[in-house]
């Protein structure tokens, strides 16, 4: 019963098929995983929208204890575009300049200990934030809110924005701590597109008699400005899915209003608030729909994001 | 300027020429040293937090945790969240037996599914697909996994479905396209030479694999892997729905209701009892302990390892 070298080779064909599908599979799980989200989901929001119908989007309403319970998402969906808003506007400048600082000015020594300060801001898991925002940061804050309402409540715009304070857990605490999260994933994808610019420009800028801050705004930021909105967005779609940081510091009380220092609430944290409460099926489709519509939401600013992003690494790449 | 000419791949611009600002307007140069301040202020903000984070979770954490020292780790959560005293056993439990079955879910599955890409798919139109749609699922938030789960196996399973084999299902679903993006990397950074060689000696493609590439790239793979179980032992949004609320310890994934640091400090973050929020403090300063140690043990089994293929 010798094997012939035709037996080995097929039954190695063999081994290695099976192997190649294996892998094949693993990389198939993540479809199937997107795929199941997206279907037990949606599946089980239905009870909702068959209840409710569409007016689940634009009832502003949120009683689900009451006789006659309404479930109304719009004050959600609002609450999480504003903390999200909130968290854009003020992260994306500290981000930029930390990147810009780490890669342009900072000496060379001082680079790896700045990249590693702002990994560990990412390693901070979110309830730790969550924790020090509720317990440490929104008592402190109250006073603040209050002095920024004596000096702009009586200017157009700011005054509305910076109405009256009542407590320290609001829309703007929960901007504050979402901003703090995303820092670190804006300023490590800016820093990645920023380093990729040919040193050939900075020089060229230099040569032509540029301070540093023209060849910042001449070479770099031109060259970097695409893939840079790709991790503003990529920043977006987390600052709109972080769940127990803002949970535990918007103040949980669903409210449509442009006071920033108000208590707010918003679609993930409603979701973990009142799961524990919410015993009938009605309540769980509801909190399952928004799920699915932050689900929905996500899925279209990562769309975005990874477009943006890929296309712009694509074209850098050829450029260098 | 020889001093450009002698480095020039030099990351930072020459620094001849940025201190040169002779016949720069004054305010040209205002703009500029207002803008390199504001950047250094930016690093300035985020120091700032991030001290602060530390400054409190370390200070008030550090009192509870050794004001009763071996109780801490020792005796189960009190019942009532309005009892002071120690006792974080089962949390620091759950969340080694919910992260370490996650990762044995998440790493081989992932680790197959980066090797499809980069020694198999490549290129083809599949391969494209997987990889957009794996960024895709790594801005998935973490509370949809947890309603997914809680949608697709603890509702068929009614309350046994509550146990730490669900959560780590969901950690799972978190875990997966990061340990996919940061191996398919490393993969990428074996020199094809490596495979050339195998392939010469006769070696299959699953050989070649399993032998030369995958050992070669493993330091890379670990770390990445390490991220990974990082970010999943501090979550708790996916948990909130799947692991239900235990204050007895309990080692078994698969029967059981379990807890996890990140839950506690989630519960008792919540509460308005001094009492809880003591323990809260001393959890997240075991949660960020934890996460350290795995971080250093890992960097050191990954250097270890990398000596070994070295050698």
């Amino acid at each position: 019963m010798a094997l012939t070298i035709s037996d080995l080779r097929s039954k190695r064909q063999v081994g290695d098929r099976v192997f190649r599908s294996a892998t094949l599979a693993g990389g198939a799980a993540i479809l199937l995983i997107l795929a199941l989200i997206a279907y037990t989901i949606t599946n089980k929001s239905t009870l909702i929208f068959r209840t409710a119908g569409l007016d689940f989007f634009t009832e502003k309403r949120w009683a689900p204890s009451a006789d006659k319970p309404v479930f109304g998402a719009l004050s959600f969906i609002f609450g999480t575009a504003v903390t999200a808003t909130i968290a854009i506007v003020l992260a994306v400048p500290v981000s930029l300049g930390l990147a810009l600082f780490t890669t342009q000015v900072a000496p060379k020594w001082l680079k790896k200990p700045l990249v590693a300060l702002t990994d560990m801001v990412a390693v901070v898991p979110s309830v730790v934030f969550g924790l020090w925002g509720i317990i440490y940061l929104a008592p402190k804050l109250i006073g603040f809110f209050k002095n920024m309402h004596n000096w702009f409540g009586d200017w157009p715009i700011l005054g509305s924005l910076f109405g009256k304070a009542s407590a320290g857990r609001t829309f703007m605490t929960a901007g504050l701590i979402l901003a703090v999260m995303i820092t670190p994933i804006i300023t490590s994808i800016a820093r990645e597109v920023i380093e990729t610019t040919p040193q050939t420009d900075c020089d060229g800028a230099l040569a032509l008699g540029a301070t540093r801050w023209e060849m910042i705004t001449g070479a770099v930021i031109p060259h970097s400005a695409g893939g840079t909105v790709g991790g503003v967005m990529l920043g977006l779609g987390r600052a709109m899915g972080e769940t127990i940081a803002a949970a535990l510091v918007i103040g949980s009380s669903p409210t449509i209003t442009a006071n920033l220092f108000s208590a707010g609430d918003s679609l993930p944290s409603v979701i973990a608030f009142q799961w524990g409460e919410a015993t009938s099926a009605e309540k769980r489709s509801a909190l399952i729909a928004m799920g699915l519509t932050l689900f929905v939401l996500t899925l279209l600013v990562n769309f975005a994001a990874t477009a943006v992003v890929s296309r712009a690494m694509r074209r850098m790449q050829g450029a260098s | 300027m020889t001093a450009v000419l002698e480095t020039p791949p030099a990351p930072s611009p020459s620094e001849a020429l940025l201190a040169d600002l002779a016949g720069v307007s004054g305010r040209r140069k205002l703009k500029n040293l207002v803008m390199t301040i504001l950047m250094g202020a930016s690093l300035v903000v985020i120091l700032i937090v991030i001290v602060l984070v530390l400054v409190t979770v370390i200070g008030k954490g550090w009192s509870i945790v050794a004001s009763s020292f071996p109780d801490w780790f020792t005796t189960d959560i009190p019942l009532s969240p309005r009892r002071p005293g120690p006792g974080m056993k089962a949390a620091i439990i759950g969340t080694i037996v919910t992260t370490v079955t996650a990762t044995a879910i998440a790493v081989p599955l992932g680790i197959a599914g980066a090797v499809y890409l980069n020694e198999y798919g490549k290129q083809n139109v599949f391969a494209r697909i997987l990889r957009f749609f794996t960024s895709v699922m790594a801005g998935v938030p973490s509370i949809v996994m947890g309603l997914f789960i809680y949608v697709f196996w603890v509702v068929p399973r009614g309350t046994d479905g509550l146990n730490g084999f669900s959560g780590a299902l969901a950690l799972a679903c978190l875990m997966l396209p990061i340990i996919v993006r940061s191996t398919e990397e490393m993969l990428k950074l074996v020199p094809q030479n490596l495979r050339d060689a195998s392939y010469a000696l006769g070696a299959t493609s699953s050989r070649t694999t399993l032998t030369v590439v995958i050992p070669k790239a493993s330091p890379g793979i670990i770390s990445g892997a390490l991220l990974a179980i990082a970010r999943a032992a501090g979550e708790t949004a996916p948990l909130i729905f799947t692991i239900g609320a235990a204050k007895a310890s309990n080692w078994n994934p698969f029967s059981g209701t379990n807890t996890s640091l990140s839950l506690q400090i989630y519960a008792n973050a919540k509460e308005s009892f001094a009492n809880a929020n003591e323990r809260a403090w001393g959890s997240a300063l075991t949660l960020i302990t934890l996460a350290v140690l795995f971080t250093i043990a890992a960097r050191i089994l990954s250097a270890r390892i990398s000596r070994g293929s070295a050698s």
